[in-house]
């Protein structure tokens, strides 16, 4: 059994198409470690596979696939990590799951995360934190915590999870895992229970570079039920590339140097190395406003959220405490259902959006998104890929950051510039500092994806990282 | 004693006639069971996404185009926000500083703008108040949540409530015409909010407006607007001033009420909305609608005055009410398709229209009423053709309206035929109306043909209005003059 685990996720769906594995007995070898799970990582298990089974020769052969709680999941609870949806089960699937469940990917568990996906540690879940797998003391990073933590673990051969301003490929980074963000658009988001809209994506979360680009490749792809979805142009292909000749990495000053942890900046500059030996050409770069981004974000967030969370009223579905009258019945039900994090957004960003403040705010927060966007522009004129640390920090304690949202959002530091501009970015291990993986992240032009996952693949062979000690 | 001048605005909500609803694909409806048009997209289930209505677009810009407007290249959905149960995503889309069209006018009120948004669902408050305070419960029928809503905003351009409503119908005629809308008060999918000031004859500046909602017929839009204009104009003579407020209006009692501040107290916290891309209209596009352009009643109304000699202020009676104009070419063509080049004048079927019209009351549509244009335009061609009398044939429209039917029949049945002036029967008529008003008779001999009226009047009543006035008229001055 401990060899099926062992497979990376396109190997397995190799066997199961060379009838070398019988995908039943893959999805409960799964199933029952998931079951198993000590971490808090899942917040629904399947009880079997799905009946009939994938097709023989579906494209991800059966792989059982970990699902983020937002994702809607017919009849499955898809809870969002909130105690306002406890329970729910929704009528429907979102496009993204349907697509990989149709391409042979059966829905193992829905995962656990942040409440609504605001944060960086799964902290702020209902249902409980997820520990993170190298240690237990420490987060497993967030929002997509629980996917994260599962792929690390082995409770799941890959997973979904949604990334807004850091919360696939901070999560990946922290569990020593591969965590791709699409280029906004690439990839539906019916289905996904929004916290910004405008930032939201659906990506991977797996156990290597290939079965990123395996999974992404049955994911992307224009739905007419999402006004904002693109078609992706061309296919997503398995990467090949064995090194980077030619390859100009940009290194932007400021998000590698100053509030980077030691260990994380030792681990970022030794892969650097690594990829020079592989032909890269490595510069310092400038994205003079990415500084900003966090502030930018942190309104523009905060203020789609406040609109998108609205809907949780208690009129039609999830939690309602009831009260006399129709005001009282919305807060009451709005204080129970919500956690602290989720109402400090919420108050920011209706803040943000009042009449009087929104263009301080909500407008200057816009125009430094365009400035950023720019910037990236500016540097994709001479760069291939833009390379930063993923985190600040490898993970950290339980409990550590909690009493400090600053000190949180500055998980985001590195990650949040590319949402903003729509561009796809990758985070892949590129070590250990103190026991503790570091994520190594590759940002490049919306619809860069296939070169993004060539790169990061001659990487992820140059590095070598061993995974298998999260495993147990 | 000041002169008080009312400045009065509207806006209006049209529902569109499109299909599907605005942002899913829940088939629009009326009065059926409630919450069977719904979907994850129309109750704002979590993760579902709008996705637009092409054709509530084109309906969008035809309605621009009919007000002349400017038709925007690029224009932005917004999210405006606030909390009620009938608006199931806690925010309604809509339209805000970037709207779809811009400017223009109907007539002579000018249009401010026009934009696109989404109904809200509809609220049913059980208890006695009928409104949500004091209401033992409330229950929400989301079939017309999210319905393709076209707003029309116009300058304050009215100077009297009569004007207003007036303008209405022709608004309502026009959209109707467009074939945009059913535009129906009574059923919801025409919506007028007032906006009413006064202010002293001559001054330039406005006056604090008050905002008229609720008002759900063109009567009592009028009525509403008129009562308002008073409770001003009261206020200011008695030396108070009117506070900017949202006022109901009750059509029982057919007063206005403050609404509680509450209600209307809100900061929208407008922002463009992420799950919608702009909405980009090009010229191919907008010509191509341009081109759909149906004829509008202003030039409804020319045509008939050009083609078929009606009167300036009968045109405008017609065309600017689309279900009169459609029956009375209904009518026409029915006429001539019997009549040929012998067919009635279309002068004599609009006053036939006239005719039905006072029949069936002024508000109703010719075409939901039991006479078919085919039957009134046999009934005016009988007239035409003097085979039937004027006074007989008003009778046959009475009973038309009443029952339905064919007149040819009906006068057959009741013997109602024109007696003609060869008829032995109007001559003995004529002999016996000169034997019993032999001063009549006389006078009419000596030369005053004025008195020749009570003979004639007293042929046309025995013969129950079947002989031909003018006819009959003719038989006595041959009998008494020579």
């Amino acid at each position: 059994m401990s060899t099926l685990i062992d497979l990376t996720a396109a190997a397995a769906a190799e066997g199961v198409r060379t009838g070398e594995i019988d995908p039943a007995e893959l999805f409960e070898a799964y199933r029952a470690r998931a079951a198993g799970d000590e971490l808090n990582a899942f917040t629904w298990i399947a009880d079997g596979p799905p009946s009939p089974g994938p097709a023989r020769d579906a494209k991800l052969g059966g792989v059982p696939l970990a699902v983020k709680d937002l994702f809607c999941t017919e009849g499955v609870p898809s809870q969002a990590g909130s105690r306002i949806l406890e329970g729910y089960r929704p009528p429907y699937t979102a496009t993204v799951v349907a697509k990989l469940t149709e391409a042979g990917a059966p829905l193992l568990g829905k995962t656990n995360q942040d409440e609504f996906a605001m944060g960086s540690s799964n902290e702020n879940s209902a249902f409980g934190p997820v520990l993170n797998p190298w240690d237990t003391s420490r987060v497993p990073g967030g929002s997509s915590g629980g996917s994260a933590a599962a792929v690390a673990a082995g409770l799941a051969p890959w997973a979904i999870g949604t990334d807004t301003g850091g919360s696939i490929r901070q999560p990946a980074a922290l569990c020593g895992i591969v965590g791709l963000k699409p280029t906004y658009g690439a990839c539906s988001r019916y289905g996904m229970i929004a916290f910004a809209s405008s930032l939201d994506q659906a990506g991977p979360l797996t156990r290597d570079v290939t079965d990123a680009a395996l999974l992404l490749s049955r994911m992307v792809g224009r739905d007419r039920r999402d006004s904002t979805s693109l078609e992706f142009p061309g296919e997503i292909a398995l990467p090949r590339a064995e090194d980077l000749a030619g390859i100009r990495l940009g290194v932007p000053e400021e998000l590698a140097g100053d509030g980077i942890e030691p260990g994380v900046l030792e681990s970022f500059n030794a892969t650097l190395k690594l990829a020079e030996g592989l032909g890269a050409s490595i510069e310092t770069c400038r994205l003079p406003h990415a500084p900003h981004a966090l502030s930018a974000y942190y309104v523009i967030a905060p203020a789609e959220a406040s609109s998108n969370l609205a809907r949780f009223d208690g009129v039609r579905y999830g939690l309602r405490v009831d009260a006399d009258d129709l005001t009282e019945m919305y807060s009451r039900t709005r204080a129970a259902g919500f956690g602290a994090e989720v109402k400090r957004r919420i108050m920011l960003g209706t803040y943000a959006l009042s009449s009087g403040y929104y263009e301080a705010y909500y407008g200057t927060a816009q125009k430094v998104r365009t400035l950023i966007s720019q910037d990236f522009k500016d540097a994709f004129a001479k760069f291939d890929f833009i390379a930063t640390p993923t985190s600040p920090w490898t993970a950290f304690e339980l409990g550590s950051k909690t009493a400090d949202p600053y000190a949180m959002y500055l998980n985001d530091f590195c990650t949040v510039p590319m949402p903003l501009a729509g561009i796809p970015a990758i985070s892949i291990p590129s070590g250990l500092s103190d026991g503790l993986p570091v994520g190594f992240q590759l940002a490049g032009p919306a619809f860069s994806e296939n070169r993004l996952l060539d790169a990061a693949f001659a990487l992820e062979g140059a590095i070598g990282f061993d995974g298998s000690g999260a495993r147990r | 004693m000041t002169e008080w001048e009312p400045v009065i605005g509207v806006e209006i909500h049209v529902q569109l006639s499109t299909r599907t609803k605005m942002f899913c694909g829940c088939e629009l409806s009326f009065g059926d069971p409630p919450n069977v048009h719904t979907c994850p997209v129309c109750l704002g289930l979590p993760g579902a996404l709008p996705v637009l209505n092409a054709r509530a677009v084109r309906h969008g810009i035809l309605i621009g185009l009919a007000l002349e407007s400017e038709i925007a290249e690029r224009s932005l959905f917004h999210r405006k926000n606030y909390f009620y149960p009938d608006l199931p995503k806690g925010y309604q889309i809509s339209q805000y500083d970037v709207p779809l069209c811009r400017g223009g006018h109907l007539e002579d009120v000018r249009i401010h703008r026009v934009h696109l948004e989404e109904d809200a669902a509809k609220l049913v408050h059980l208890g006695e108040s009928g409104r949500i305070h004091g209401s033992d419960r409330s229950i929400v029928d989301f079939n017309r949540g999210g319905t393709p809503l076209v707003e029309i905003v116009t300058e304050p351009d009215f100077r009297s409530a009569e004007q207003t409503r007036r303008w209405l119908i022709l608004l309502r005629t026009t959209l109707k015409q467009l074939g945009v809308s059913d535009a129906k008060m009574e059923e919801g999918s025409l919506r007028c909010d007032a906006n009413v000031s006064v202010r002293p004859a001559g001054s330039t500046t406005l006056g604090t407006k008050t905002e008229l909602k609720n008002m759900n017929s063109f009567r009592f839009v009028e009525r509403g607007i008129e009562a308002e204009i008073e409770r001003q104009i009261a206020l200011l003579e008695a030396g108070e001033k009117v506070e900017q407020e949202t006022l109901h209006f009750d059509p029982r009692t057919e007063r206005l009420t403050p609404l509680r501040s509450k209600e209307e107290a809100h900061d929208y916290r407008y922002f463009p909305e992420p799950d919608l891309v702009p909405l980009l209209v090009d010229a191919e596009m907008r010509e191509g609608v341009r081109a759909e352009l149906p004829e509008l009643p202003a030039a409804r109304a020319a045509r008939f005055e050009r083609e078929l000699g009606l009167g300036a202020e009968r045109a405008h009676e017609l065309a600017f009410r689309a279900e009169l104009a459609d029956y009375f070419e209904l009518t026409l063509a029915a006429a001539a398709d019997t009549g040929g080049t012998s067919a009635p004048a279309g002068s004599t079927v609009a006053n036939w229209m006239q005719q039905l019209v006072e029949r069936i009351g002024a508000d109703a549509d010719p075409a939901e009423s039991k006479v078919k244009p085919g039957a009134l335009a046999a009934l005016v061609s009988m007239v035409d053709a003097k085979e039937v009398g004027r006074e007989a044939a008003r009778d046959v429209l009475t009973r038309l309206v009443a029952e339905g039917g064919d007149p040819r029949a009906i006068v057959e049945a009741e013997g109602l035929g024109a007696m003609r002036a060869d008829d032995a029967g109007v001559a003995e008529l004529v002999d016996r109306a000169i034997a019993a008003d032999p001063a009549a008779a006389d006078k009419v001999r000596e030369g005053n043909k004025k008195a020749i009226g009570p003979l004639v009047g007293a042929v046309m009543r025995e013969s129950n209005g079947r002989a031909d006035g003018g006819e009959v008229r003719e038989l006595i001055l041959a009998r008494l003059l020579t």
